[in-house]
């Protein structure tokens, strides 16, 4: 085979219709890849997913950037090529088939012809063409009459109606090769192509931004980019991170950004309604400053350059915490100070810990509601009473509902020496809950598990101290005796033995001592371990009674320690021993040795902008017009000929008149329109 | 020599100007035209210019619409009528829906959208009796009842639309913004067209099908009501407060609801293929011509809906295609029917072939309607099962 006809053959294929429906498939499956696996994630991830074996397999298939792979794009590249030739062998005989009237055609041609009849003509051929002319006109058909037959003694009129309807398949194609170009321009092939040459590199560690060495940097000539930036309120920006694989290039920009102040506001849910940013841009070429709020689907272009919010986070929030030692002796609390993304070390005694600040909540809107979920009760009535229950209006049903902000929050993770972590989310004011105060503080050991609350009971002046001496006089082995004869100095009445006080007391120390090495559950172990079975239950009440009356005792003493003005029995006192037993209990599976207090903040937030330059946008809506433009016409224009020979009388046949019509679409229209045409022109050939 | 059929009178040559319009036709536009006018004078200034041109476009299509279809007219009178009751009704306040007897138990949008699910499943009920009890009179009554429940589900999503204001100005919204309100918006577009195709063609057997695919939407609506609470009205998102969303998500659903039907034909087509029901049925010819027209009618808006969707996201996320998979599937679905078309036009392809590919073709559109909501997770996550 020549070189020639190779090219040819090659030609013919690329613009065959067969090898277009394939490329369209083969584009949709491939397409469906990036959905099932998520793209772009951090490479530990994928390794994690897919083990050690499979992970450079599929990074070597591209598979998790699949729409920047090198044979996505050949694929696309091949639609155009298919789409460009497809044009070029077709377009211009649709431009031929567009201005013709096919006026060549032969009697036997349309005779043959599937919409075609043949009536004798009953008046003068002249009388008939001027009917049929304005019949034509009048329907929106242009024609053209030319003379046929021997001496030039019939007529022809060749009409057609809709012929711009070829334009459409040139507009709608040609829309796909420049949306497809724009596109990739667009696209990230010329960096590509410098990271196969070598010169640019992607950048894995991490290191701060002006470190990173010029192979990993893309000037602002860059005409083509998609990167974000996080900006901490009162700082500035001038560059942007591209993400690529798992690293990313920084890109220089032309000008710098600055946050004055981020902005978010809520609705009466908690759900978020507006972010925005006070920035000023300030161009490094004129010196030129732009001050401007941007906010979601509002952003702000300079230089061909579009600046979205895109994101928020905190940006650094100032914050004081107060350390409370649970289990040490001498309970003195520290303060520390913290800020979100940074950690401090903390020291007591022999133990350090490493407090990592996470991140920083300014308020938290919880439903309070004891039922949040839809009621029971609704869920098993008939069918007839559900569907009373949702008539009315879209409105979420108040009733179930309490939604209320129950202020800001803390979120942390407390690192020891061995590099193990909990994280912990503590609510900086208290919470009421069945009508007592409490701290709360939420801990988990993986970010996938859901936290745990320790609640921490404030007494009737709203203070933690009371509970944190209480606690300390529990736990505390020399407070024992104390606490076990003031708890059996109380019971019974006069009628109570010396002796029997004393085992009392006795009991009281030995129940507090179990009680301080594991809460209540090693009270439980040690019932499970000596007292039968069946009076497992009543010797659990009892425990529990002992253990509440020696916390009573406790209060009393504290009470008279620390506040002597304070009546001795008040109300809520048992309810506070309850509640601290409980909670000293818990503190054993709290995994950490302090309760961190946030005292103060100062709450410093950051915005996360997306900053793209997309020169090809404007041809790819260029393209998307054409094709939307092109697709109307090629469905909505119908393209239609009528041919309306007019036979003068032969020797051997009658005058008659030969009707015929085409269309390149075969639609029921067509038929219908013919069977209109048919009795309109047999009234004409009748005269 | 061929005969002279019967005298009919072809659609598309009936050219009736502009003056041959009856008088209710220009009742009916001058009454949108002064309405408009008065929601500009009263709310313009509530509403950003995209939104007033939006408001404009809308009445210039709902005029031409109507002067084409004549049932339209007096659908948008029903309305009209029944938004200024619930206005009335509610005087402002959102508790009324449950105190005033016409609120409570006909046109709060809840209500009025469970009438809507009552009347679609009569209308379901009615096309098949009447399809295959070949009893004229119940298919008739199934294209009422359809009308019936398009109009209920037409004024539970105008009346939500209002409610969503008198919950608070901020939350107010239109009310196609989650997958809940979307779904009774496909229901509606899915009647509405179907009805339209069903007066231009006189097939009303293929009701009973059509109806089928607006039955499996019921049963999702109904499920995730009870089930899931998701019917409560919500507030928005920052990133879909945008004018954007009135004319994107519509156009979509024209899409949708095209090649849903699309489908109920082909399957339709496939019985009559088998040779059963071929008595009943339309014949092959029609419902073939039935199926391409649906579908270049939901190619060309599905075209419209992704490129708006595009010009959109330009706006909101910084780039007009990022590949997140709702995008994605929309390129998916769309390529399918344009292979589809290709087929059709320019291979002359007919037949069960085709058939096939437009019912799966709906498992691929549903698959980018609800499945990526389901199963992937995107920029798109706003209406998350
Ligand atoms: C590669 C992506 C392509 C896309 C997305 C595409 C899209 C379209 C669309 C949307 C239509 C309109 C169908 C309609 O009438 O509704 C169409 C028609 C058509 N396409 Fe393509 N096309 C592509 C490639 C090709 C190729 C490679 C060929 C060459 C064989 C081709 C030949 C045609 C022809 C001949 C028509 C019909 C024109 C007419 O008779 O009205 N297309 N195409």
């Amino acid at each position: 085979m020549g070189q020639w006809s190779r090219w040819q053959a090659l030609y013919t294929l690329f613009s065959s219709m067969r090898f277009a429906i394939s490329l369209l498939s083969v584009l949709a499956i491939a397409s469906v890849v990036g959905t099932v696996l998520k793209q772009a994630e951090p490479y530990a991830n994928y390794i994690a997913q897919f083990g050690p074996f499979w992970f450079p397999v599929f990074e070597a298939l591209g598979l998790y950037d699949v729409y920047h792979a090198s044979w996505f794009l050949t694929i696309l590249a091949f639609l155009v090529l298919s789409t460009s030739s497809c044009i070029y062998r077709n377009g211009p005989s649709m431009l031929q088939e567009m201005a013709s009237y096919r006026d060549k055609v032969t009697v036997r041609t349309l005779q043959r012809l599937p919409m075609q009849m043949t009536l004798p003509l009953e008046q003068s051929l002249q009388a008939c063409q001027a009917q049929v002319e304005a019949y034509l006109f009048r329907h929106g058909f242009r024609y053209r009459v030319t003379a046929r037959g021997a001496g030039g003694a019939d007529i022809l009129i060749a009409a057609k109606a809709g012929s711009y309807h070829r334009l459409g398949y040139l507009f709608t194609h040609c829309g796909i090769v420049v949306i497809c170009v724009g596109g990739l321009i667009d696209g990230n092939l010329p960096l590509k192509a410098l990271q196969w040459t070598g010169q640019k590199v992607i950048e894995v560690r991490d290191i701060p931004q002006s470190q990173v060495p010029a192979q990993s940097r893309l000037g602002p000539d860059n005409q083509s980019f998609r990167g974000n930036v996080n900006i901490p309120e009162g700082s500035s920006a001038n560059v942007v991170f591209l993400n690529v694989g798992d690293g990313y290039f920084v890109q220089d920009l032309p000008f710098t950004v600055a946050l004055n102040k981020f902005h978010i506001e809520h609705y009466t849910t908690g759900q978020p309604r507006d972010f925005a940013s006070d920035i000023v841009l300030t161009d490094r070429q004129t010196g030129e400053r732009i001050e401007r709020t941007i906010r979601v689907n509002h952003p702000l272009i300079h230089r061909g350059i579009a600046i979205y919010q895109a994101s928020f986070a905190d940006g650094g929030t100032r914050m004081q915490f107060r350390a409370w030692p649970l289990f040490s002796q001498k309970p003195q609390p520290f303060d520390i100070a913290g800020v979100v993304h940074q950690s401090t070390t903390i020291h007591n005694g022999q133990t350090e810990l490493r407090l990592e600040v996470a991140d920083f909540r300014p308020f938290n809107i919880e439903d309070l509601s004891v039922n949040n979920t839809p009621q029971e009760p609704v869920k098993t009535a008939g069918v007839a009473a559900r569907v009373f229950a949702q008539m009315g209006s879209g409105a979420a049903d108040a009733s179930r509902q309490d939604l209320r902000n129950v202020g800001p929050s803390v979120q942390f993770r407390l690192r020891d020496a061995q590099g193990q972590a909990s994280e912990f989310s503590n609510y900086m004011l208290p919470l009421q809950l069945e009508g007592a105060w409490y701290l709360m503080s939420g801990v988990r050991a993986s970010p996938n598990a859901s936290f745990r609350y320790l609640r921490l009971p404030l007494d009737s002046q709203g203070r933690i101290e009371r509970y944190m001496r209480l606690r300390a006089l529990l736990l505390d082995a020399k407070s024992w005796p104390l606490l076990g004869q003031r708890f059996a100095a109380q019971a019974g009445g006069s009628a109570v033995t010396p002796q029997l006080r004393a085992r009392l007391a006795e009991s009281a120390e030995r129940v507090l001592q179990l009680f301080a090495t594991n809460g209540f559950q090693s009270v439980s172990d040690f019932i499970d371990q000596s007292v039968p079975e069946a009076e497992r239950d009543k010797a659990a009440e009892i425990y529990v009674k002992v253990l509440e009356g020696v916390a009573l005792a406790a209060w009393q003493w504290d009470n008279q320690q620390h506040t002597p003005t304070t009546s001795m029995d008040d109300p809520q006192a048992l309810r506070f021993v309850r509640d601290t037993l409980t909670s000293v209990s818990d503190s054993f599976a709290y995994g950490a040795p302090f309760y961190v207090q946030l005292t103060q903040f100062e709450e410093v937030k950051a915005s996360g902008l997306q900053l793209t330059r997309a020169p090809g946008q404007n041809i790819v809506y260029g393209g998307c017009l054409l094709l939307v433009l092109g697709i109307f016409v090629m469905l909505y224009i119908r393209e239609r000929r009528l041919w309306i020979l007019l036979q003068a009388a032969h020797s051997d046949t009658h005058a008659q008149m030969v009707v015929a019509m085409a269309s390149n679409r075969n639609t029921l229209d067509n038929d219908q329109e013919f069977i209109h045409h048919q009795q309109a022109f047999a009234a004409m050939s009748k005269g | 020599m061929s005969s002279v059929p019967e005298p009919v009178e072809p659609e598309v040559l009936v050219a009736r100007g502009l003056f041959k319009r009856s008088v209710w036709d220009w009742c009916y536009a001058v009454g949108l035209v002064l309405g408009s006018g008065w929601v500009l004078q009263r709310f313009g200034q509530w509403m950003d210019g995209y939104e007033q041109v939006i408001l404009v476009a809308a009445v210039v299509a709902l005029i031409t619409l109507a002067w084409h279809w004549s049932a339209i007219r007096n659908l948008m009178w029903v309305l009209i009528a029944v938004s200024l009751c619930s206005v009335y009704w509610y005087q402002g306040q959102i508790a009324r829906a449950q105190e005033v007897f016409f609120l409570k138990y006909l046109i709060s949008s809840q209500t009025a959208i469970m009438w809507m699910c009552f009347f679609y499943a009569l209308s379901a009920l009615s096309y098949w009796s009447g399809l295959l009890g070949r009893v004229a009179a119940l298919t008739a009554a199934g294209t009422r009842l359809l009308w019936v429940g398009v109009t209920a589900g037409l004024v539970g999503l105008l009346v939500r639309w209002y409610e969503s204001y008198l919950i608070s100005v901020d939350v107010g919204h239109i009310p196609i913004s989650n997958l809940y309100e979307v779904f009774v918006l496909f229901t509606i577009i899915t009647g509405l067209l179907y009805l339209y195709y069903e007066a231009r063609y006189a097939t009303r057997q293929l009701g009973a099908f059509v109806m089928l695919v607006v039955l499996a939407a019921v049963w999702f609506i109904l499920w995730y009501t009870f089930d899931r609470g998701a019917h409560e009205i919500q507030p928005l998102v920052p990133a879909l407060q945008s004018w954007w969303m009135k004319i994107h998500v519509p156009a979509n659903f024209i899409g949708y609801g095209s090649f849903a039907i699309a489908a109920m034909i082909a399957c339709a087509a496939l019985l009559v293929d088998r040779g059963w029901l071929t008595q009943i049925l339309p014949t092959p010819a029609v419902m073939d011509d039935l199926m391409y027209k649906v579908i270049a009618l939901g190619f060309t808006f599905f075209t419209i809906a992704t490129i708006l969707g595009a010009m959109w996201a330009a706006e909101a996320w910084g780039g007009y295609w990022s590949w997140d998979p709702k995008e994605t599937w929309a390129l998916i679905v769309w390529l399918n029917y344009a292979a589809w078309l290709h087929m059709r036009l320019i291979k002359g392809v007919r037949g069960p072939l085709l058939a096939w590919w437009a019912v799966i073709g709906l498992f691929v559109t549903m698959f980018a309607f609800v499945g990526v909501n389901m199963f992937l997770s995107g920029l798109h996550s706003y209406g998350q099962l």
